[in-house]
C-alpha cells in the first residue's frame, strides 16, 4: 500500500463538468503535491470557477473523477466572500475556526486580521467595510486554516497593490510548508514554478 | 459540539445586528392579532370558540415570514459554502442554525400567545393549553418551513414556491395544535393533542436538519 503522505494532494482524472447539458470541459488531468501552484487559465465562461467548485465538493463531476488526499478538505475561496455582513472580520473568522474545528483562541483570530492589514477597522461590522476591505476579510480564512490545498478564484479582484502582494506572500508562505494552490486568474500570479492548466472554453 | 455553540452565538448575534428583520414576524403576529381583535368585536361566545385556531393560523403564517429568509443572507454572501464545506457534522450545524432561528421567532410568539389568546377572548382555561401547543408546534413548523426555505434558497425569489412546498406539511400541525387549544378550552382534555404534536416534532427533529441538508448542498450545484 502507498504511503498516504506521499499521495498526491489533489488528483483528478479525466474530469468533466457541464452545466445545463453544455459540457464546460473535458479531460482534464490535475497531480498537485506539496509545493505546487497551478494556475487555471482561460477565457471568461470556460468553466475556471465550475472546475474549482467541483474540486471543493460544491458540483458535481458529469465524468472522471477527483481525489483530495484525506481526511483534509480544502480551502475555497470564491467569488462570493463568505462573511457575514452583519459581522466584524474577528467575529467571521472566529466562526469559521469553529467550522474547521480549530481553536478559537483570541490572539489566533486578532493576529489574522491583523496580517491582512486590517487591523482596527477589523472590529467594525463588514458591511461597513470597502469591496477591498471585505476581500482582505475573507483572506484571514487562508491565515488561520491548517488546509493544505488551496483552491483559489480570482483572489486579486478588488485588492489594491499591497493586498496582492500579501495574497502571493500568502501562497508563498503556504507552499513553503507543504501545501498546494490551485488559482483561477487571469493574470499570472508572478510566483516561480507556477504550473498553469488553460481551459478552452 | 462546538460547531453547535458558535453556529447558535452567532446566528443570536446575527438577528440582534439586524434587529428590523428579526423582529418582522413577531411585530406581524402581534399586529394582526390586535386588528383582529378591533375588527371581529366584543362578542365573547363566538370569539371564544373562532380564536385559538385563528392565534394558531396567524402563529403559522408568521413562522412562515421568518424561514422565507433563513438561507438566503447566507448564501448570498457565501458563508453557506463555507458551512457545507467546513460544517461537520452538518446536522449539528443545521440544527443549531434553526434552534438560533426559532429562539428568535417561534419561542417569542410562544411566550407571546397567552396576551393574544386573552385580546381575543380564548377562555382561560385554554390559554395554558394554547401557549403549549405552539411551544411543541412552532419548533415542527420551523424545521418544515427550513425544508422549503433550503429548496427555493438558490432560486432567488422563491418565497410562493417554498409557501407551496411547506403548505400541505404545515396542516397537520396545524390541525393537532389548534385542537388542543380548542379542547382545553370548551373543557375537555388536549393530552391526545399535545402528544400527536409531540410526535411530529420528534420526527421534524430526526428527519428535517437531514432534508435540509440535502437541500441545500443542491443549492450549490450552479
Amino acid at each position: 500500500m502507498a504511503d498516504p503522505w506521499n499521495e498526491p494532494l489533489l488528483c483528478t482524472r479525466g474530469l468533466a463538468c457541464g452545466v445545463n447539458g453544455r459540457t464546460l470541459f473535458e479531460d482534464v488531468e490535475l497531480t498537485l503535491s506539496a509545493g505546487d501552484l497551478v494556475e487555471v487559465r482561460g477565457p471568461n465562461g470556460s468553466g475556471k470557477t465550475t472546475l474549482l467548485r467541483c474540486i471543493a465538493g460544491l458540483f458535481t463531476e458529469e465524468a472522471g473523477s477527483v481525489r483530495v488526499r484525506p481526511p483534509e478538505r480544502p480551502l475555497y475561496l470564491g467569488h462570493k466572500p463568505g462573511v457575514n455582513p452583519m459581522l466584524s472580520a474577528l467575529e467571521n473568522i472566529r466562526w469559521y475556526l469553529a467550522l474547521e474545528g480549530l481553536s478559537r483562541d483570541a490572539d489566533v483570530c486578532r493576529d489574522a486580521v491583523d496580517t491582512v492589514g486590517l487591523g482596527r477597522a477589523g472590529r467594525l461590522p463588514c458591511a461597513t467595510l470597502s469591496a477591498g476591505q471585505r476581500r482582505r476579510a475573507a483572506l484571514a480564512r487562508l491565515v488561520v486554516t491548517e488546509a493544505p490545498l488551496w483552491l483559489l478564484d480570482e483572489p486579486f479582484s478588488a485588492l489594491d497593490d499591497a493586498g496582492q502582494e500579501l495574497v502571493r506572500s500568502l501562497i508563498d508562505r503556504h507552499r513553503d510548508a507543504g501545501g498546494a494552490v490551485l488559482c483561477a486568474t487571469h493574470e499570472p500570479v508572478g510566483l516561480p514554478d507556477a504550473g498553469r492548466l488553460e481551459l478552452p472554453g | 459540539m462546538s460547531i453547535a455553540v458558535a453556529q447558535v452565538r452567532r446566528d443570536f448575534l446575527v438577528a440582534f445586528r439586524a434587529r428590523a428583520d428579526a423582529v418582522h414576524p413577531v411585530a406581524f403576529f402581534a399586529l394582526t392579532v390586535v386588528l383582529f381583535g378591533l375588527g371581529m368585536g366584543p362578542d365573547r361566545q363566538a370569539m371564544g370558540e373562532l380564536a385559538p385556531g385563528m392565534v394558531w393560523v396567524l402563529a403559522l403564517l408568521a413562522t412562515m415570514m421568518g424561514t422565507d429568509t433563513l438561507f438566503r443572507r447566507d448564501f448570498e454572501d457565501g458563508t453557506l459554502e463555507q458551512l457545507l464545506l467546513h460544517g461537520r457534522p452538518l446536522f449539528v450545524a443545521v440544527l443549531a442554525k434553526l434552534f438560533a432561528h426559532w429562539c428568535v421567532t417561534g419561542l417569542i410568539l410562544t411566550a407571546l400567545s397567552p396576551l393574544a389568546g386573552l385580546m381575543l377572548q380564548v377562555p382561560a382555561e385554554g390559554l395554558p393549553a394554547l401557549a403549549g401547543s405552539l411551544a411543541l408546534g412552532t419548533p415542527a413548523l420551523t424545521l418544515i418551513g427550513a425544508i422549503a426555505a433550503a429548496l427555493t434558497v438558490g432560486l432567488g425569489r422563491g418565497g410562493m414556491l417554498a409557501a407551496v412546498i411547506a403548505l400541505p406539511l404545515f396542516v397537520p400541525v396545524l390541525i393537532f395544535g389548534a385542537g388542543a387549544s380548542l379542547a382545553a378550552a370548551s373543557g375537555g382534555s388536549p393530552a391526545a393533542e399535545l402528544l400527536w404534536l409531540g410526535a411530529l416534532l420528534a420526527a421534524a427533529l430526526t428527519l428535517a436538519p437531514f432534508a435540509v441538508g440535502l437541500a441545500l448542498r443542491v443549492s450549490q450545484e450552479y
